[in-house]
């Protein structure tokens, strides 16, 4: 297991670690907006509701759940590391700045995450944790189901302003972190070639800007439409 | 022939580990001169008035060698694409400018004097694999091992890098991985230096890491800087190298 140890500690293993937790992330979102779209749903959340009781109590979801977390943590904490290693070796900064060609998102990809780790914070602080680990949750009954009534504490959640603009905020970070981190993924891995390399950076920019928007979607929907 | 009146802001470094510091000289330079030419001509104004000239690293002034290193204006070897520092001409800048004048940053290329840095980490990258092993003897008959054209071009434009180091230079993390991948590719591409790739890569990985160049996040400041245009495909060949001999090399 050496050679493992060997790799990830290479800057490129370290780098291929970071490309493969951040796809894993990029599939996540998909998968989470469109569990979550279902806030929208005028059903008094009933749809929401046995969605969220199915995702904290079925063995499989709970299984992936933790390697979630884990791979969050994991492309924070290896993120936060680089950068600083990486601005360290930089040393000395010129005084004159002049970079061509590239994106403001690739050069502030630590500052980015930390946007966006911090919005997770408050994001699962408010839900997931409301909801896993105590009773403050009201509970609702649907066809003899009891569950939690999440659906509820988000409804009153995202009838705050501030909470409104944390999001906001948190997910206009997410969409530049991933106009760089999409395409920068797959070069990490080695995947660069002119058959789908174009294919891929459009695709990333469409990802980046199509996911945060349909995220925004959800708060601003109910703060405006369903008080 | 006009002349140019310009102002040169220049980093001042007496030693490696003194603190350094920008100083403000005029001088009047014909737009026809190269860049380094117009140094020059500072420097032997610096002579005549007893002063220590600035201290500049240059050989070939032919833009093949990658000797003359420097950061003008905020971008290595200045503002035209494709160029170094002794193929930059002064018709390039305005009458009156200032034109501030830096040594390359990164902490494996050490400051020695003014702009000379050590760049001696690039040497020892080269030194730990960047080679093709071959036995003596008898010249090998021309064109005895067929290599396709494609592969040769691709393998030719990565050799042209001249490992100046404008890429380390460029990228806001001082990361290594343009000239590191230039010359794995340029040599992985041919049949002669693929017989040894699996070691080279990872030798060379292994010496760059350790030389301490900064881990490299595909941000492709290097290649807008870089005089010999390589590109960045050369760094997902490199990574794509590593990994193969990480977790299929023999």
């Amino acid at each position: 297991m050496q050679w493992l140890v060997q790799f990830f500690s290479s800057g490129i293993g370290k780098k291929v670690l970071m490309s493969l937790t951040g796809l894993f992330l990029i599939l996540f979102l998909i998968v989470h907006l469109i569990g979550n779209l279902q806030l929208l749903k005028d059903d008094g959340g009933q749809a929401f509701n046995l969605y969220a009781d199915f995702m904290v109590h079925n063995p499989l979801i709970k299984t992936i759940s933790y390697g979630l977390y884990f791979f969050i943590l994991l492309h924070a904490v290896l993120g936060l590391l680089i950068a600083a290693y990486n601005r360290k070796q930089k040393g000395q900064k010129y005084s004159v700045s002049n970079s061509q060609k590239t994106t403001w998102a690739s050069k502030n990809m630590a500052l980015l995450g930390i946007l966006i780790l911090a919005f997770i914070f408050l994001h699962m602080g408010d839900f997931w944790f409301k909801m896993k680990f105590t009773d403050q949750l009201n509970l609702q009954t649907y066809d003899g189901v009891t569950v939690k009534d999440l659906y509820a504490r988000v409804s009153v959640a995202y009838q705050e302003l501030w909470i409104v603009v944390a999001y906001l905020i948190g997910l206009f970070a997410l969409g530049f972190h991933l106009w760089h981190g999409f395409q920068s993924a797959f070069q990490t891995l080695g995947l660069n070639h002119k058959k789908y390399t174009p294919a891929i950076k459009g695709l990333g920019k469409i990802y980046a800007l199509v996911i945060p928007l349909a995220y925004a979607i959800i708060p601003i929907y109910h703060y405006f439409f369903m008080k | 022939m006009s002349d140019l009146h310009l102002n040169i802001k220049v980093w001042r470094q007496n030693q490696k580990n003194d603190s350094g510091h920008f100083e403000t000289y005029k001088v009047t330079a014909n737009e026809h001169m190269s860049f380094l030419e117009m140094l020059d001509v500072l420097n032997e104004q610096l002579v005549r008035e007893k002063k220590d000239p600035v201290a500049f690293e240059h050989d070939c002034r032919e833009g093949i060698c990658g000797t003359c290193s420097m950061v003008i204006n905020g971008q290595p070897h200045g503002p035209l694409a494709a160029t170094t520092t002794c193929q930059l001409h002064m018709r390039f800048f305005k009458e009156g400018e200032t034109i501030v004048v830096e040594p390359f940053r990164a902490s494996a290329f050490p400051v020695l004097k003014d702009l000379v840095v050590d760049r001696s980490s690039f040497d020892r990258i080269i030194q730990s694999g960047g080679f093709i092993s071959v036995n003596t003897g008898q010249a090998p008959d021309g064109n005895a091992i067929p290599i396709e054209k494609d592969k040769a071009g691709k393998s030719f434009e990565a050799a042209a890098c001249i490992g100046c180091g404008a890429c380390v230079a460029a990228c806001p993390n001082g990361s290594a991985m343009l000239f590191t991948s230039a010359k794995v590719t340029h040599l992985g591409l041919l049949p002669q230096g693929k017989v040894e790739e699996e070691k080279r890569v990872q030798a060379m990985v292994a010496q760059m890491d350790k030389e301490g160049f900064g881990m490299c996040s595909n941000i492709g400041a290097c290649e807008a800087e870089c005089p010999k245009e390589i590109k960045l495909e050369n760094i997902a060949y490199l990574n794509r190298a590593y990994l193969k001999s990480v977790f299929t090399g023999e």
